[in-house]
């Protein structure tokens, strides 16, 4: 027998696990916490780190990019090609091509550090899910596209 | 056909699909308690709000191949379900459910029921016997000593109703609470009787039996398919049968406001305090921690048995008094 002693024991853990089902009832009535995921969507917070994407410069209405090569060449994978031609008149070097192998990349951001026009950063979609290898090489210049270009270019036509 | 005969049938047919809907209602409502206590939200796919899982687990069950471990006792281990099912369909044949909806209205009808959720023992020292295996085997060992060690403080608490009412008969315990409830008289028998029906039931936090960690599943570790579900139908069948026994006993049994209908329409209370009861049940599930062996049979030995017993002493003299 404890330091208690019988009756003490007795009113201690009557105590103890009224205080204990105390607990459960409240937490029951709680809201619940978990998110029914492919129904409903977790906000993302804005440093998650998915994979890269063109940054969209309204001003310009395109890339940042320079096509300089920067960000092909930091990277440890080589899963980035950026290629540009330069046209008639034009001072610099329009941008073409900028494919990502995901299949390849690491997410190890070195990328994003070499840029120096802050040309690209980190994509927020995590629901990335496909059945073969090509689904995952970007074409990064067609996502800036979809997600910038072609809704304002839709909303403009419809006026 | 003679109309008894038939009335019989129509009983057993009844009782039978009580027994699965209350082990379907009672799946789905500790599923959602626990997840609720979790704050998650438990079953969400089949059915609105999951309501139709417990069918699909049902058929699923039904499916299954019954596999009989090598080296077991055969006969034995396809018996053992059965000696564990049949028994607890058994009791709800007298449970009153109202003034007029009991199927058989027996003087004795509280000394059967405990008779028969006494046979739930040999049912599980069998099944773990006959599966040869480690686990099985140590589930039953702790499963029989617990039932035969909480049968004692839980007969003694009820024999303090007993010697209040001077019957056996539920319907004369219930028409004896006419004024009150026996709990207001009798709180502590109340406590001690639902304490030993946890453990009887080898729920949580007494269910040492089928401790996963340990044991894997207990005395049913070897079972498939509806061997399994018998067990599981018979542990839920078991636990509305205590759950009803303190019903009647304590808490009024069929009683409450008035509905039309009155002698038939008593179930309705009947079951909203029977599944008050199990809800208690199964939040104390999600609340404590298992128990250890030497602190179950000391908290039965020390605790339990000497209190049933000096309650039973109070209760009588006052009888004798009043």
């Amino acid at each position: 027998m404890s330091k208690r002693g019988y009756f003490g024991e007795l009113w201690f853990g009557a105590k103890s696990l009224l205080i204990g089902l105390k607990v459960t009832i409240v937490e029951m009535f709680k809201p619940i916490v978990t998110v029914q995921y492919p129904r409903e969507e977790c906000d993302i917070t804005p440093n998650y780190r998915g994979h890269i994407e063109l940054v969209f410069n309204s001003e310009t209405g395109g890339s940042n990019c320079i096509v300089c090569g920067l960000c092909a060449r930091a990277c440890p994978s080589d899963c980035i090609i950026v290629e540009g031609e330069k046209k008639e008149g034009e001072k610099r070097k329009t941008l073409t091509r900028f494919s990502l192998d995901f299949t390849k990349c690491s997410l190890c951001g070195s990328c994003v550090e070499a840029c120096n026009k802050s040309a690209i950063d980190y994509s927020q979609d995590y629901n990335i899910a496909g059945f073969s290898r090509e689904e995952f090489h970007y074409d990064l210049i067609e996502r800036l596209n979809r997600r910038h270009i072609q809704p304002f270019a839709a909303a403009a036509g419809g006026n | 056909m003679p109309p008894e005969l038939l009335r019989m049938i129509i009983a057993a047919v009844l009782v039978v699909a009580f027994v699965f809907l209350n082990a379907m209602i009672l799946g789905y409502m500790e599923r959602k308690v626990s997840a609720h206590i979790q704050r998650r939200p438990g079953l969400m796919e089949v059915g609105p709000h999951g309501v139709l899982q417990l069918i699909i687990d049902g058929l699923k069950l039904i499916g299954k191949q019954l596999v009989v471990p090598e080296g077991s006792n055969r006969f034995l281990f396809r018996l053992a379900p059965l000696l564990s099912f049949a028994p607890c369909v058994l009791p709800f044949v007298v449970i009153p459910f109202s003034k007029k909806l009991q199927i058989v209205s027996m003087d004795i009808s509280l000394i059967f029921i405990l008779a028969m959720t006494s046979i739930n023992v040999i049912a599980i020292l069998v099944a773990g016997w006959a599966s040869n295996n480690k686990y099985s085997l140590f589930g039953t060992f702790r499963s029989v000593a617990q039932a035969v060690s909480y049968e004692i403080p839980m007969l003694l608490s009820l024999l303090s109703i007993i010697l209040m009412t001077s019957t056996f008969s539920l319907q004369g315990i219930i028409a004896a609470q006419k004024y009150y409830w026996f709990i207001l008289v009798q709180p502590l028998a109340f406590i001690i009787y639902f304490v030993s029906g946890l453990a009887e039931t080898n729920r949580a936090p007494f269910d040492i039996p089928e401790a996963e960690s340990e044991l894997t599943a207990g005395f049913h570790t070897e079972y498939s398919g509806m061997g399994f579900s018998f067990f599981f139908l018979a542990e839920y069948a078991n636990m509305f049968t205590v759950c009803s026994i303190a019903t009647v006993l304590f808490l009024g049994g069929w009683k409450g406001i008035p509905l039309p209908l009155g002698d038939f329409t008593g179930i309705v209370w009947f079951l909203l305090k029977v599944y008050g009861l199990l809800f208690v049940m199964i939040w104390a599930r999600w609340t404590y921690p298992r128990v250890r062996f030497d602190q179950l049979m000391s908290f039965c030995w020390k605790y339990l048995i000497p209190f049933a017993l000096a309650n039973l002493l109070i209760t009588a003299v006052v009888v004798k008094l009043i």
